[in-house]
């Protein structure tokens, strides 16, 4: 498609500053005097923290100031919170312990934060961090998920003496067990969704600053979403009032989740900047990284699926345990309870589902949202069952989906969700087609003759995005409204500004926003600037995550410029002295309906700022419009990947010999864009499948704190790979769009497992599938093959 | 504290540095020069390659020190105004980047392949050339396209500039 508008592959306008070295990023900022923050962190899991001694540290050369958990305390900074509230099957609200910023009596994993030393140089911050003397009372530490909530384990915090957060559900049980006494055929998995590190490349950074004259504080932070971090710095921690803190969220180098959240450390440098009367500035290194970012995933799960006697699904039981890690971070709780269970129906007509949830704290970095978060714990389980049950039936994988396919729409699941629209037998053909399943058996043929083991698998994954309706994730516990904002201001010669609540952090906002403002106002794309991420500019906002941008942030815009539209027929009537309802607008000119009257579009912004054609009475001067979208339902992406690898059973290397995506994110804005999201999303769960995982020692120690330790894919890791389209526009929102941003983190993983345990003939191999793993699950089976 | 002097961008800078500064500090706190990123302090991730005498090295683990006397350019150097160095350009045509914090090292980095090993770059060279750095966003379809793209350019200059 030519032009730049809605569908066109438009470079991105945000490029040039990128590639010429002129991003603006957090650590790229420095405010006059400022000082630096290093962050003494607890080397034990799990400890009481007896004394602290900070004197002789104080008297080293350029410390400005050393604060611990006690002058939190005294100032009265609230703890860190988090915002869903999750009820326990008996109704009792989820455990929820202390999250002091600084330790107060006690640290629960290594890299809590012990202390803060500001000095001139971060050279002398870390140097008189080492001369703190910190007096622990090691305690035994709880890691083990599987065992975290056995009796004896010693409690994490008072207020969970079992170590359990909650024990949730959500379904029909009885529904369920009925279906299980119906079956014909049950299937039975055990799954370890493997835990993650997010590791966006730019690491986490902040600089408070405190301007007395005004009593108002600066937080500039690697941030996806400023308001909400300004409004929790505010409500509930109690920095400064709203009014009294901007929060600057510049250029963020990628997030995935991980940048949602408010920590410790943020909260500490603008709380610290009015104590120490300087700008306060703190970069994270790879390793604090690694410690004390929100990790994700991190389940244990048992999953049984009923099937009657024609291969039908009757119904669905799920039981997992969740690891939130030390504390509960901000959106912790909300991950394996309703951004999981509801989506554990996937694509499939299943009567009966019943999912229960028990989270637990560990003495490990708290867990949160990650890429995806909780639909690809969901689609990891529904994909990977489904690919098991017909290999026990002894059907073809993608027929025994297609049996089980939602055919028609709306489709009310049992759990939750009323899906929209969608067609997946459109995708699954669509897939199969491009990636030439039918030559699967040649290929691997040819494998064998290498000595090779060729697999291949599906994922036909779901998600819910666009999140969400306000209302709804209100009555399931959320502590905000899910909506976004925006505003369009028209300047007088035409240009446009477009100030938004998302956040683009490595999405193209200001390009897509943009072919939207530009397609629809019939202006050169160059007219139109996005801005983003200012408190002080953007009145209010939710950010970007959850592939909401698309679906709630340019519905709020789509809002907007419908105002903008009103009001500029509104002007052009007096200026082309006609009646309002004889206006039409296209291609950015205003013409009377059956005359060659005309005005563009710059012309009458022009003469709504001038206002010499109408009077006060008559109309308001100016051209500027707000709005906030609240979506109706949420959206619901879905596709279908498939995996082809090549296993070497004597090095138990794994290759990805292929991939096919085919998705139906609805109405695609920038296909260019689109394509590159859903690259990095399958790179991530390629990631997950067969390279990442965070290890833990039976200390606590965290054993892949660096990218010596924590296998990221690199380059040669990965295949090109071939990314398509089917197309249902989305009916809920003004665009049609759905969302794209998480989808091949969701599909990628079971697509992997399905095609490593096809290659292998059997199921007995978890995530990380490495060259060890691998290997060894490639012995077992060729043993029992020659049995 | 010693005394650095080195030519950075085609300028000569010089300043007085601990001796534990590192080239990666003195380019972004010195000079200002803040298109060189630290992504990992452990030579892994890459985001901090700079060109040293016209090779790629990886400015996090590189005493400033060390460079004393060197020619040393950065991102900021590649590009004439708004004209664009060929790779830069194939970075945008072929959207190899997202957040774009790695994308700085990734074009010195390809840059520094093709002065190494030409201007007919297959996939796989590609692929295996870029084991020092790491993208997190693009899954590096798009940059190993970019990065074809951008060898085969810089090629079609040499030509027409002969």
């Amino acid at each position: 498609m030519a032009g730049t508008g809605i569908g066109a592959r438009v470079e991105r306008k945000e490029d040039f500053r990128f590639i010429t070295g002129k991003g603006n990023y957090t650590d790229d900022i420095n405010r006059p005097g400022q000082a630096h923050a290093y962050f003494l962190r607890s080397p034990h899991a799990h400890a009481k923290i007896r004394k602290i001694d900070t004197a002789k540290a104080a008297a080293m050369p350029g410390v400005v100031g050393i604060f611990t958990g006690a002058d939190i305390e005294a100032d009265k900074v609230g703890g860190l919170i988090c915002g869903w509230m999750i009820h326990s099957k008996d109704g009792t609200p989820m455990k929820a312990g202390a999250h002091p910023a600084l330790a107060v009596g006690k640290v629960r994993y290594v890299g809590d934060h012990v202390a803060v030393v500001i000095a001139e140089t971060l050279a002398e911050a870390r140097d008189a961090a080492e001369a703190i003397i910190v007096d622990y009372e090691p305690l035994k530490p709880v890691v083990d998920l599987a065992s975290a909530t056995k009796k004896g384990s010693p409690a994490i915090h008072d207020a969970a003496p079992d170590n359990q957060v909650y024990d949730w559900h959500l379904g029909d049980e009885a529904a369920v067990k009925a279906a299980f006494r119906k079956a014909k055929h049950v299937t039975k998995i055990d799954l370890v969704n493997n835990r993650l590190i997010p590791n966006a490349m730019e690491p986490r950074a902040a600089i408070g600053d405190y301007n007395p004259g005004e009593e108002a504080f600066t937080l500039y932070t690697t941030s996806q979403n400023p308001h909400v971090a300004r409004l929790v710095l505010s409500a509930f921690i109690g920095i400064a009032p709203e009014h009294k803190l901007r929060v600057i969220a510049p250029d963020v180098g990628g997030g995935f989740g991980s940048k949602i959240f408010i920590y410790a450390e943020e909260t500490i440098c603008v709380w610290a900047a009015k104590k120490v009367g300087r700008p306060v500035k703190w970069v994270a290194d790879r390793t604090e990284e690694f410690l004390a970012i929100a990790h994700g995933r991190d389940h244990l799960t048992h999953a049984e699926m009923a099937i009657d006697e024609n291969g039908k699904i009757l119904g669905l039981h799920v039981k997992t345990r969740a690891n939130l890690g030390a504390y509960l971070s901000t959106f912790a709780s909300s991950v394996p309870t309703y951004l999981y269970v509801p989506l554990l129906s996937g694509q499939y007509n299943i009567p009966a589902i019943y999912g229960e949830v028990e989270a637990v704290y560990t003495n490990t970095a708290p867990v949160d949202a990650y890429r995806g978060a909780g639909r690809p714990e969901a689609t990891f389980v529904i994909e990977r069952l489904m690919e098991v049950a017909a290999r026990e039936l002894g059907m073809d994988p993608a027929a025994f989906r297609k049996k089980n396919f939602i055919k028609s729409f709306p489709h009310q699941t049992p759990v939750i969700m009323c899906y929209d629209t969608g067609d997946y037998n459109a995708s699954l053909a669509k897939a199969m087609e491009i990636h030439d399943v039918k030559g699967f058996a040649r290929r691997k043929r040819e494998s064998a003759k290498a000595g090779k083991l060729r697999g291949l698998g599906y994922s036909a994954y779901i998600e819910a995005c666009g999140i969400a309706p306000s209302a709804a994730v209100g009555s399931l516990g959320a502590g905000v409204g899910l909506w976004e904002s925006a505003e369009v201001r028209v300047n007088p010669v035409g240009t446009v500004e477009v100030l938004t609540g998302s956040h683009s952090h490595g999405q193209g906002h200001e390009t897509t926003f943009a072919q939207l403002v530009a397609g629809r106002l019939g202006i050169p794309i160059e007219n139109v600037a996005i801005v983003h991420g200012d408190t002080d500019k953007v009145q209010m906002g939710m950010g970007t995550y959850g592939s909401r941008s698309g679906a709630v942030g340019m519905s709020a815009i789509v809002k907007a410029l419908d105002k903008i539209e009103a009001k500029a027929k509104k002007v052009a009537s007096f200026v082309l002295e006609a009646s309002e309802a004889d206006i039409d607008f296209k291609d950015g000119q205003f013409s009377v309906k059956g005359t060659d009257k005309s005005i563009d579009f710059a012309s009458v912004a022009l003469q709504a700022y001038i206002a010499h054609k109408f009077t006060g009475e008559q109309l308001e001067p100016g051209l500027k419009e707000g709005a906030f979208y609240d979506p109706t339902n949420f959206t619901f992406p879905s596709g279908v990947h498939i995996a082809e690898v090549e296993i070497d059973p004597d090095t138990g290397v794994t290759t990805i010999a292929k991939w096919t995506a085919v998705d139906d994110f609805g109405v695609i804005i920038n296909p260019m864009i689109v394509e590159g999201q859903v690259h990095g999303g399958i790179a991530q769960g390629i990631g997950q499948a067969l390279l990442e995982g965070a290890v833990y020692d039976s200390n606590g120690q965290l054993l892949t704190a660096s990218y010596m330790d924590y296998a990221m894919p690199r380059a040669d890791d990965l295949p090109s790979f071939r990314v398509d389209h089917t197309t249902t526009p989305c009916p809920s929102n003004p665009l049609g769009i759905k969302g794209c941003g998480e989808a091949g983190a969701i599909a990628a993983p079971a697509a992997v497992m399905n095609a490593i345990t096809d290659a292998l003939g059997h199921e007995n191999i978890a995530m990380p599938a490495t060259p060890q793993a691998v290997w060894q699950a490639a012995q077992a089976g060729l043993a029992r093959a020659a049995e | 504290m010693p005394k650095v002097s080195m030519t950075v961008n085609g300028k000569r800078v010089s300043a007085d540095v601990e001796g534990r500064t590192l080239l990666v500090q003195f380019l972004r706190e010195h000079q200002r020069l803040t298109g060189t990123h630290v992504g990992c302090d452990t030579s892994q991730c890459g985001a901090c390659v700079v060109h040293v005498d016209g090779r790629a090295i990886k400015a996090c683990t590189t005493l400033a020190l060390s460079c004393e006397g060197a020619n040393v350019t950065t991102i900021e150097g590649l590009a004439n105004g708004t004209e664009l160095h060929p790779m830069q350009a194939a970075f945008r045509t072929h959207h190899g980047l997202q957040c774009g914090f790695c994308t700085p090292g990734m074009i010195m980095a390809a840059i520094d392949m093709v002065n190494r090993l030409g201007y007919d770059l297959s996939e796989e060279t590609i692929r295996h050339e870029l084991e020092g750095n790491i993208c997190r966003c693009t899954g590096y379809h798009n940059i190993v396209k970019a990065i074809q793209a951008g060898a085969a350019a810089m090629g079609g200059m040499k030509v027409a500039a002969e």
